[in-house]
């Protein structure tokens, strides 16, 4: 029982900080190929490429250490998840792989070529989409049984308004957690005019992410009335969110402490996952996998969560040299290293 | 067509593909970050810039293949679920707990591999620049080792029992350490080492060809070789163990890799042929004793025929082909390599002729296929197995439509990603040649 609530935790903490790395990652390529666009290049592509050129490769590792802790953890969900998102699995990975390769060929290679760029900012977009459609399965509804074979109803997830809800909030919130978190570096280098404007685009994002968020809840209350009753129960955690939203804003409008105004949006983003989170206990896919049903046997989970905290120990200090080298390094940023 | 009728067809087909292109990767994913270690190492210790160039371009071309194989490594990952979700079901329940750890290994080596590539000018000291490389190495190493773990773990499972369908008893630790296991993971690092070793001599050599910085390429060409040869000479050794591993516990495998089909004594070695009625081999190079000392290490000792095993347990006879390759090749390697240092030595002119240069170019090539062949003789030979003995490839492959239109998707992207591969370091290199590089660090200016 404490076992299961532990590794679900621990897969939504990687989920959680996928979602904040990730966005930033996708948002950013997203501006940089916008800006391209646009012939804004000069003001921004600088410190975007800054920033994401040494610390691309953690991103990834969020998403890997999330797939395989939840084959460890709750291997059912291997065989329902696996046999259902064949396609909008591969699709993702071949989206990724396309982004992937990008840093490879564009950074260390040729450099400015504007269709990889074009291409590179669209995948920042659409894998956050067709990976949320994830988040719409798991409300249920979608797969249904066939000779004793989960199978997913692409249709129906097709005409679902959730779906396109969830969608449109996945691209609303890499963006604006892109912005806000660019706009703090930005000003960090010290680039005005680059702050200037990422201060513009998270101003403007700010706005759709919250009607965008505040959809779902009562999309949810036509789709699934269990996951719905449960959000309400938990609705200080929501209005905590709300909060600290607010108070994003303000910062920002206000042009003061960016970097708080980032952590006040971490704490947003924070109280949102996992009030929906734990609303969303104790089901992995409404109704075929519980994560009491398919968790792991007991062995597995001991030594998962032991290799869990070892790999933490050598990981958060290796992370910390890193993050130290370059991202709070002032002349690093600044250019001068 | 087969592949777009049949799932579990079509998902072994995609997994062959994505695996076979993954290795190239992963394979220079472990074994560079040794060779640039040692580069650096001699660079540094005789304070010569050749090595420490050899050192730092290295690293500049490794960086482009990381990436890509960050990529199909992560492909792999996910297409493990997506293809075979029962088998992960199960493995879930037993084989996790390598797969988590090697995320672990991949994102160590990550770091410092960042950290390493960004910093070749900010240490006073450059012994402690040469200290990262460590953990990359490591990194890398534990990486393949764990991933090894999980396949070993398919060719010889263990640490559980199943009892009325359910899978009881867990020992994750026992899962880990399964019978296979030590010669697998030895035999997959000693050839990476080998290959990677063999890839940059073939550089060394095809540049010495083109007539370009003698001095430079000669170094290279002459460390590459030597590290080659040990690894070489290693592999052969632990190849030998892996024969004797297989004769214990995966009999049919090693005897459709040899066409062997009665069960005798003072067996020969079948190398290649061609297979006629009645099983015969035709054309093929037999060995006399030589498949009783590589099963059991006596020449008169029993080896157990295919004909032991229901025709539905068998593993396809191709693999014969395969091992071949491999074996046929890592002998050529050996040869090449040890005439090579013999004739340095002895100041034999032949090995600086031409056309020793161009059989260690096609060394390099001919050691990824053999990797290639090793694997594909590995996996085809678990046949029909996915889980020896436990689970076949049709229980546990997936029951989702469309794998073939897949198939077709991923080996676009696989064309696309290995011509930019190529294409992207190629540019890199043309655009810095070595004379310019030396130049550069000679004026004590950073690249």
């Amino acid at each position: 029982m404490i076992l299961e609530i532990v590794g679900i935790s621990v897969l939504w903490l990687f989920l959680f900080g996928y979602i904040i790395v990730g966005s930033i990652d996708y948002g950013a390529g997203f501006f940089n190929a916008y800006s391209i666009v646009t012939g804004r290049q000069h003001i921004l592509s600088k410190i975007i490429q800054r920033y994401l050129s040494p610390v691309w490769e953690v991103t990834n590792v969020f998403f890997v250490f999330f797939f395989v802790g939840i084959v460890g953890f709750f291997p059912q969900s291997a065989y329902y998840f696996g046999t259902i998102l064949l396609i909008p699995g591969s699709l993702a990975l071949i989206l990724l792989a396309i982004r992937g390769s990008y840093y490879a060929f564009e950074s260390y290679g040729k450099q400015g070529h504007k269709g990889y760029a074009i291409m590179y900012g669209l995948s920042g977009l659409l894998i956050p989409a067709s990976l949320s459609i994830v988040l719409t399965i798991s409300e249920g509804g979608f797969v249904f049984m066939e000779d004793g074979n989960p199978v997913l109803d692409y249709g129906a997830l097709f005409y679902s308004p959730l779906t396109w809800s969830i969608v449109v909030l996945s691209i609303a919130a890499v963006l604006y957690i892109s912005a806000v978190f660019l706009t703090w570096y930005a000003n960090e280098t010290g680039d005005k005019d680059a702050t200037n404007l990422m201060r513009k685009y998270a101003l403007s994002w700010s706005v759709p992410l919250i009607i965008a968020a505040s959809g779902i809840i009562v999309e949810l209350y036509f789709h699934n009335e269990t996951h719905f009753e449960n959000l309400l129960s938990l609705w200080w955690m929501f209005a905590v969110s709300f909060v600290l939203w607010i108070l994003t804003v303000v910062l920002i409008w206000k042009r003061r402490n960016y970097g708080t105004a980032f952590w006040l949006l971490t704490g947003q983003f924070a109280f949102a996952f996992f009030g929906y989170g734990i609303a969303h206990y104790p089901y992995l896919l409404y109704p075929h996998i519980s994560i009491h049903e398919g968790f792991t046997n007991p062995a597995m989970a001991i030594s998962l969560i032991v290799v869990f905290i070892l790999g933490m120990a050598l990981l958060i200090p290796s992370l910390y040299l890193l993050l130290k080298l370059f991202l709070f390094d002032k002349n690093y940023i600044k250019g001068k290293k | 067509m087969t592949l777009f009728e049949d799932p579990a067809y079509a998902s072994r087909m995609l997994t062959l593909l994505t695996l076979s292109f993954h290795i190239i990767y992963a394979t220079i994913g472990v074994g560079v970050p040794l060779m640039i270690m040692i580069a650096q190492w001699i660079g540094i210790k005789n304070n010569d810039n050749h090595y420490l160039l050899m050192a730092r371009r290295w690293a500049k071309g490794f960086v482009v293949t990381v990436a890509v194989g960050v990529v199909t490594g992560t492909i792999i990952g996910l297409q493990l679920s997506l293809l075979w979700p029962s088998f992960m079901e199960l493995a879930g329940n037993i084989i996790a707990m390598p797969l988590f750890m090697e995320v672990f290994a991949f994102f160590f080596e990550a770091i410092f591999l960042g950290i390493y590539l960004y910093t070749w000018d900010r240490f006073d000291n450059p012994k402690k620049h040469l200290l990262l490389l460590i953990p990359v190495a490591v990194g890398g190493g534990m990486s393949a080792y764990f991933i090894t773990v999980v396949n070993s773990f398919m060719n010889s499972p263990a640490g559980f029992d199943i009892i009325g369908g359910e899978l009881v008893n867990a020992n994750p630790l026992l899962a880990m350490f399964t019978v296979s296991m030590p010669t697998k993971v030895a035999h997959v690092l000693s050839t990476a080492y080998m290959t990677i070793a063999f890839m940059f001599a073939a550089i060394a050599a095809f540049r010495l060809l083109q007539k370009k910085n003698q001095e430079y390429h000669k170094k290279s060409l002459h460390m590459a070789m030597k590290i080659g040869l040990i690894f070489a000479v290693a592999t052969a050794l632990i190849g030998d163990l892996s024969g004797k591993y297989l004769a214990a516990y995966q009999p049919e495998k090693l005897a459709a890799a040899e066409w062997h089909f009665e069960t005798t004594t003072e067996a020969p070695l079948v190398m290649w042929g061609v297979l006629g009625e009645d099983n015969e081999a035709k054309y093929a190079l037999h060995v006399p004793y030589a498949l009783s000392i590589l099963a059991h290490g006596l020449p008169n000792s029993e080896v157990i025929g295919l004909e032991e095993f229901p025709a539905d347990e068998r593993p396809p006879l191709v693999i014969h082909y395969f091992f071949d390759t491999m074996v046929t090749i890592g002998m050529f390697m050996i040869a090449l390599s040890l005439l090579y240092w013999f004739g340095m030595r002895r100041k034999w002119a032949f090995v600086e002729k031409t056309w020793y240069r161009w059989l260690i170019v096609a060394g390099g090539p001919l050691s990824f296929l053999a990797i290639e062949a090793g694997w594909w003789m590995a996996e085809v030979g678990r046949q029909p197995w996915i889980l020896r003995g436990l689970m076949t490839i049709e229980e546990a492959a997936t029951t989702s439509d469309y794998v073939g239109w897949m198939f077709v998707l991923f080996a676009v992207l696989y064309f696309i990603l290995g011509v930019g591969t190529v294409v992207v370091l190629s540019y890199m290199f043309r655009k810095n040649p070595v004379e310019k590089d030396l130049e550069r660090m000679q004026g004590g200016e950073s690249s």
